[in-house]
C-alpha cells in the first residue's frame, strides 16, 4: 500500500506563472479554498523569461487603437486558426488586466503624460505592449506572486504532479504527486482543477524554455481524456543567442527589434526587406528609408519588415543562413548598436545588455548580436471553452500556454503575458463555478492513487537500465532535427519510429540515489509527458499537409484554404498498451481534423475593411 | 535537413543534429545536455559539496574543458554523465529566475551568469551551497525562511485614484518617480545578498528577528512607491531588525542584478526610521495632520477579507509546511559536518560585529 498525504481544496492550481497565480488570485477572491502547486519554487516560472512586454490596446500612445485593431491583428498573425471568441475577449479584456497590475503594485515604465508607456513589437499595428525595460515577465509574476502571498493562498512549492485522479464518471477529482524536497507522495482532492502548467519546449535541444517546460499539463490532460488541439504549431522565436554554445537558444527580446534594432545578413544587407510575404506586404515599408520613419511616427511611413510576424522572421532568417549568407555562428546579425545610443540601449535592453555581456563576451552598444531561431512557445494545447476556459473532462479548467486556440498558428509577442492574465482570471471563475455548483461528494480511486505511485518508484528498483538523462537527450535530438523549425513527410514518419523505441527505453529507466531531490528521478517523471506531447506534435504536423504560421512544411510550402478551417484534434483512444510510468502508451494517440468555430460576420467585416 | 542551427559550414564548434543518427553517439561534436565530450579544451576539477543536513563531503568530478561554458553547463554535465541524483535547483539558466545560487570558490554567485573562463585556469573549481541556509541535499538549500519573511511585509496599498485618472484608465506616475522603486523590482530573489549577509550568516539566532537585505529592499520599493500608503518603518525597526545592518555592502557587492542595497535601500530606509522616532516636527505632523502614510496595525485592519490578513503575526500560519522544509525548526541544521562554506568568507567582511544594534542608527 503506497503512503501518501492527502490535502482537500474546493480548487487546485498546477503551475504558478503568470496564469496560474492570476487564477489562484481570482478562485481565492471568490472565497474557495485555493492551492497553487508549481514543480518549483514560487516565483521562478517561466513567465519570468518574458521580457519585451504585455499586449493591450490601451491607446496611451496611439488613440486609434482599439481591442477591434488589436484582434484584427491576433488573428492575422495567427493565419486565422485563432478561436475568434478566444482572441475576441482577449483584445476586450486585456487593458483591464494591465490596469489592474498596476493598482496591485506593478510599476511599467511612463509615457509623458504619466501614464503606462506602450512599444512597438512585431505584427502589432501600433505601440501596444505595457512594459518595464525588458524585464516585463519579472514584473508580472513578481506583483502576482505578492498579490497571492496577500491574500493567503496556499502555495506548495517544488511538488511534481504526476496523473491527474478522475472519478468514476471521469469527473476530475483531484491529483497525485511528490514533494520534491522529500520524494514524498502527495494526493489532491478537489472539486475543480485548473492546469496552468505552461509549455513544452525542453523536448527540442535549442530552446528558450527552462526544464520546467516538458509539457506536464498538455499531457495529463490528454491522458485524463482531454482534447488537444494545434500541437504541430510550435513557434520558433527568430532571435535566440547562438553563440557560446551552452548559452545557445536563450532568448534576445522582440523589443529590440520594437526599439529600432535590425536584422543583417554577413553581406551587412536588411535582407527582411526580400522576404515581405503578400498578406502583409500592403502595410509593409518597402526601403529602408520608410522603415526608419515609421520608428518616431507610425504615419510617416509603413511599419520595417524586421517587425512582421515570429514565423515570417524565423523563416526567413532560415533561408539566409541556407543560402550561405549567415554569420560565423550559424545565425544573422541583430544590430541595435548602429542604430542607437550606448545610453538608449542600456535603458531601453538593460537585461540584454547585461546578458551579451556576462555570457557571450558582447557588448550591445558597440557591435551585432548573433541570432537565430530557437524553440520559444507552443500554441497548440489543451481544447477549450473560450468564455470559461473549461476543457473537455468535466471539473478540468486550463489556461496560458497549456490551453489552445488563442493564438492560432502563430502567437504574436506580447499576446502571452496578456493571454495570461485574461484567461487565468477566467478559469479561475470558471473553475469556481464548477467547484460550487458540484454536488455529490468527490470520490478518490485508490487505484488510479497507486497505479501512479508504484510507476513512479519502479525504476529504483531496476539494475543496469537506461540512463534518463541519455533518452531526454536523445528525444531534443530527434524533435530538433526531425520536428524543428522545416519540416518535411518523411522525416516526421521518421520522429514517429524514433519516439515508438524512446517510449521503450523511458519504460527501462534505473535510478538510485533516493527519491529525495534527485533530478535524475524528477526528470524520469517528466520523460512521459515529453513523449506524448512530443508524439502530439509529429502527428499533428504530418496530419497538417500545408505550411501555416508556426508549422512550415517544406514538401507543402504554401497553405492550404481547406485546411485552414480546421484543427487537428488529438485524443487518447486507449486500446490497453502501456505508455511509461502508468500513462497510456503514446501509440494510442490519434488526431482527427474537426473545423474550427466560425467566426460572426461583425467580426468579420473587420477583416474586409483592413484589405 | 534545413535546421537554420545546424547548417553553418566549416565551423566545427556547432553540433551537427541534421544527420540521421540523432542517437547519443550519433554526433561527433558536444552537446549542451548529455554528452561530456571534450573539445580539446582540456580537463577541470569540479569540486562538489555532497551530502544533506546529516552531513557531507567535497567530491572531486573530472570534466573535460568545452569552451563558453558557465559552472551550471558543466554541472549539467556531471548530472547527465557521473552522478545523476547530483541535487542541483536551476529553471531559466539565463540569469533571470535566481533559482542556481550557490557558492562558487567561495563567492556567492549565480552558477548559469558565471563563466567557467572568469574563474582562475587551471585551478579546481569549488561549487558549495549556501551556507546560510540549512541544506536539502548537495547544492540544494531549504530557502523557506525567504518566503516565510515575505508573508510579514504589509502588502501594496495604493491610494485612490484621482478623478482624472479614473477617466485617464489609470494613474498617472513620472518615470524618474517610479524608476527609484523599479530598481528593487529588479530583484530576482536569487537570495545571495540574504547568504551573504553576516548578520543571518554567522548567527543563526539572528533569523527570528531579521528581515535581510532582499527584504529591506522589498520594503524600500514599497515605502518609494508613488502609489503605496502604507508605513512599514515601526514595523522594519521594531521586528525586522533594520538596525542589526552595519552596513558592511556585503549583499550589494553579490547582487547579480547590480541593485545598490545598501546605498538605496538600506541606507534611506535607515534614515527615514530615525526620522520617524526622533523628528519631534515629523511626529507632530503626523498626529495633528492627516498621514499618507499607515502603520503596519492600520494596515492589518483593512486587509483582504478574503485571506489571512497581510501581515502575518508569526510564520508557518500561511502555507503548508513541507515535510522537514518548511519552517520545522528541527531541519534547520545548518551544515553539522565539514561546512562547506568555509572559503566563503571571501566577500563577508565579518570585521564589524554583526548583531550590534546600536552600531548605524
Amino acid at each position: 500500500m503506497a503512503e501518501y498525504e492527502t490535502h482537500e481544496f474546493d480548487v487546485i492550481i498546477v503551475g504558478a506563472g503568470g496564469a496560474g497565480l492570476r487564477a489562484a488570485i481570482e478562485a481565492r477572491s471568490r472565497g474557495l479554498r485555493t492551492a497553487l502547486v508549481c514543480k518549483s519554487l514560487l516565483g521562478k516560472a517561466h513567465t519570468v523569461m518574458a521580457e519585451g512586454g504585455v499586449a493591450a490596446a490601451l491607446r496611451n500612445v496611439y488613440d486609434e487603437d482599439s481591442w477591434q485593431v488589436h484582434f484584427r491583428d491576433t488573428m492575422r498573425g495567427g493565419k486565422m486558426l485563432n478561436n475568434w471568441r478566444m482572441a475576441q475577449l482577449h483584445a476586450q479584456e486585456s487593458p483591464d488586466r494591465v490596469r489592474e497590475l498596476e493598482d496591485w503594485g506593478a510599476l511599467f515604465d511612463r509615457t509623458q503624460d504619466g501614464l503606462i508607456l506602450q512599444r512597438d513589437f512585431g505584427g502589432h499595428r501600433y505601440a501596444r505592449l505595457a512594459h518595464i525595460g525588458d524585464r516585463t515577465g519579472l514584473e508580472l509574476i513578481r506583483t502576482l506572486q505578492q498579490k497571492a502571498v496577500a491574500e493567503g493562498i496556499e502555495v506548495f512549492m517544488e511538488l511534481k504532479v504526476l496523473r491527474l485522479l478522475t472519478d468514476a464518471d471521469g469527473t476530475v477529482s483531484g491529483l497525485v504527486g511528490y514533494w520534491r524536497p522529500s520524494g514524498e507522495f502527495v494526493v489532491f482532492k478537489a472539486k475543480a482543477v485548473v492546469m496552468a502548467t505552461g509549455g513544452v519546449g525542453k523536448s527540442w535541444t535549442y530552446t528558450s524554455n527552462s526544464w520546467e517546460s516538458t509539457g506536464d499539463g498538455h499531457a495529463m490532460a490528454l491522458w485524463a481524456g482531454a482534447d488537444l488541439i494545434d500541437m504541430e504549431c510550435v513557434q520558433f522565436h527568430p532571435t535566440g543567442m547562438v553563440w557560446p554554445l551552452s548559452v545557445r537558444g536563450i532568448l534576445v527580446t522582440e523589443g529590440v527589434r520594437g526599439d529600432g534594432g535590425v536584422l543583417r545578413n554577413s553581406e551587412g544587407r536588411r535582407f527582411m526587406f526580400d522576404y515581405i510575404p503578400p498578406m502583409f506586404a500592403a502595410e509593409t515599408a518597402d526601403s529602408e528609408d520608410e522603415g526608419d520613419k515609421w520608428y518616431d511616427d507610425h504615419s510617416a511611413g509603413r511599419r520595417p519588415p524586421e517587425l512582421l510576424p515570429r514565423d515570417e522572421v524565423a523563416r526567413s532568417i532560415n533561408s539566409e543562413v541556407k543560402a550561405g549568407r549567415g554569420s560565423p555562428h550559424g545565425g544573422v546579425f541583430l544590430d541595435i548598436a548602429t542604430r542607437r545610443t550606448a545610453e538608449d540601449i542600456r535603458r531601453r535592453l538593460p537585461s540584454m545588455y547585461h546578458q551579451f555581456k556576462e555570457l557571450a563576451g558582447v557588448d550591445i552598444t558597440a557591435e551585432a548580436m548573433e541570432v537565430g531561431p530557437t524553440c520559444h512557445y507552443i500554441m497548440g494545447g489543451v481544447r477549450v471553452e473560450a468564455d470559461s476556459a473549461a476543457t473537455t473532462v468535466d471539473g478540468l479548467f486550463a489556461a496560458g500556454e497549456v490551453a489552445g486556440g488563442m493564438h492560432g498558428a502563430n502567437r504574436l509577442g506580447g499576446n502571452s503575458l496578456s493571454d495570461l492574465l485574461v484567461f487565468g482570471r477566467r478559469a479561475g471563475i470558471g473553475a469556481s463555478e464548477f467547484a460550487t455548483d458540484r454536488t455529490g461528494s468527490v470520490s478518490l480511486d485508490e487505484g488510479q492513487i497507486s497505479a501512479a505511485i508504484d510507476a513512479a518508484v519502479a525504476p529504483f528498483e531496476r539494475e543496469s537500465g537506461e540512463n534518463p538523462y541519455d533518452i531526454h537527450h536523445d528525444l531534443q535530438a530527434t524533435m530538433q532535427s526531425l520536428v524543428g523549425i522545416i519540416r518535411t513527410g518523411s522525416e516526421l514518419d521518421e520522429a514517429i519510429d524514433r519516439l515508438d523505441e524512446l517510449e521503450d527505453r523511458a519504460k527501462r529507466v534505473s535510478l538510485s540515489g533516493g527519491q529525495r531531490y534527485n533530478p535524475g528521478w524528477n526528470l524520469t517523471t517528466d520523460l512521459p509527458s515529453m513523449l506524448s506531447v512530443s508524439r502530439c506534435t509529429t502527428l499533428g504536423a504530418i496530419n497538417r499537409k500545408e505550411s501555416r504560421g508556426g508549422h512550415t512544411r517544406d514538401d507543402y510550402p504554401k497553405p492550404v484554404a481547406e485546411m485552414g478551417s480546421v484543427n487537428f484534434v488529438q485524443r487518447i483512444e486507449d486500446d490497453g498498451t502501456d505508455g511509461v510510468g502508468a500513462t497510456p502508451s503514446i501509440r494510442s494517440i490519434t488526431a482527427t481534423p474537426e473545423p474550427i468555430p466560425v467566426m460572426p460576420d461583425d467580426l468579420k467585416e473587420l477583416f474586409e475593411e483592413a484589405t | 535537413m534545413s535546421e537554420v542551427l545546424d547548417v553553418t559550414p566549416g565551423d566545427t564548434d556547432v553540433p551537427d543534429t541534421n544527420g540521421t543518427e540523432p542517437e547519443r553517439g550519433g554526433d561527433t561534436d558536444h552537446e549542451p545536455v548529455s554528452n561530456d565530450g571534450s573539445d580539446g579544451n582540456g580537463e577541470i576539477v569540479m569540486r562538489l559539496w555532497r551530502g544533506d543536513e546529516t552531513g557531507g563531503e567535497f567530491t572531486d568530478y573530472l570534466m573535460p574543458s568545452v569552451e563558453g561554458e558557465v559552472v551550471l553547463d558543466v554541472i549539467h554535465r556531471v548530472q547527465a554523465t557521473k552522478a545523476p541524483d547530483l541535487a542541483c535547483r536551476w529553471n531559466c539558466k539565463a540569469g533571470k529566475c535566481g533559482s542556481c545560487s550557490a557558492e562558487i570558490n567561495g563567492r556567492p554567485s549565480l552558477m548559469c551568469m558565471t563563466r567557467m573562463d572568469t574563474l582562475p585556469a587551471g585551478e579546481t573549481v569549488t561549487v558549495a551551497p549556501m551556507r546560510t541556509f540549512p541544506i536539502l541535499r548537495d547544492l540544494v538549500t531549504d530557502v523557506s525562511y525567504n518566503y516565510e519573511v515575505a508573508k510579514r511585509i504589509p502588502a501594496f496599498s495604493p491610494r485612490e485614484k484621482t478623478e482624472d485618472e479614473e477617466e485617464a484608465g489609470g494613474y498617472r506616475m513620472q518615470q524618474i518617480d517610479v524608476e527609484r522603486s523599479q530598481e528593487f523590482r529588479k530583484c530576482i530573489e536569487c537570495f545571495l545578498c540574504q547568504d551573504v549577509c553576516h548578520v543571518m550568516r554567522d548567527h543563526e539566532e539572528n533569523k527570528t528577528a531579521f528581515a535581510g537585505p532582499r527584504f529591506f529592499a522589498r520594503s524600500a520599493e514599497l515605502e518609494m512607491h508613488p502609489l503605496d500608503v502604507n508605513d512599514r518603518r515601526e514595523l522594519l525597526q521594531q521586528e525586522q531588525g533594520l538596525g542589526k545592518c552595519n552596513i558592511t555592502k556585503c549583499c550589494t557587492e553579490v547582487c547579480p542584478e547590480h541593485i545598490k542595497i545598501t546605498d538605496n535601500a538600506i541606507i534611506p530606509l535607515k534614515e527615514r526610521v530615525v526620522d520617524a522616532k526622533y523628528d519631534p516636527v515629523a511626529w507632530l505632523g503626523r498626529k495633528i495632520l492627516s498621514r499618507t502614510k499607515r502603520t503596519p496595525a492600520e494596515a492589518t485592519e483593512d486587509a483582504p477579507v478574503s485571506g489571512p490578513a497581510a501581515v502575518q503575526p508569526s510564520p508557518g500560519v500561511v502555507g503548508v509546511p513541507l515535510p522537514g522544509y518548511a519552517g520545522d525548526e528541527a531541519a534547520a541544521v545548518t551544515h553539522t559536518s565539514d561546512p562547506p562554506g568555509d572559503e566563503a568568507a571571501a566577500v563577508t567582511d565579518t570585521s564589524d560585529p554583526p548583531g550590534d544594534d546600536t552600531s548605524s542608527d
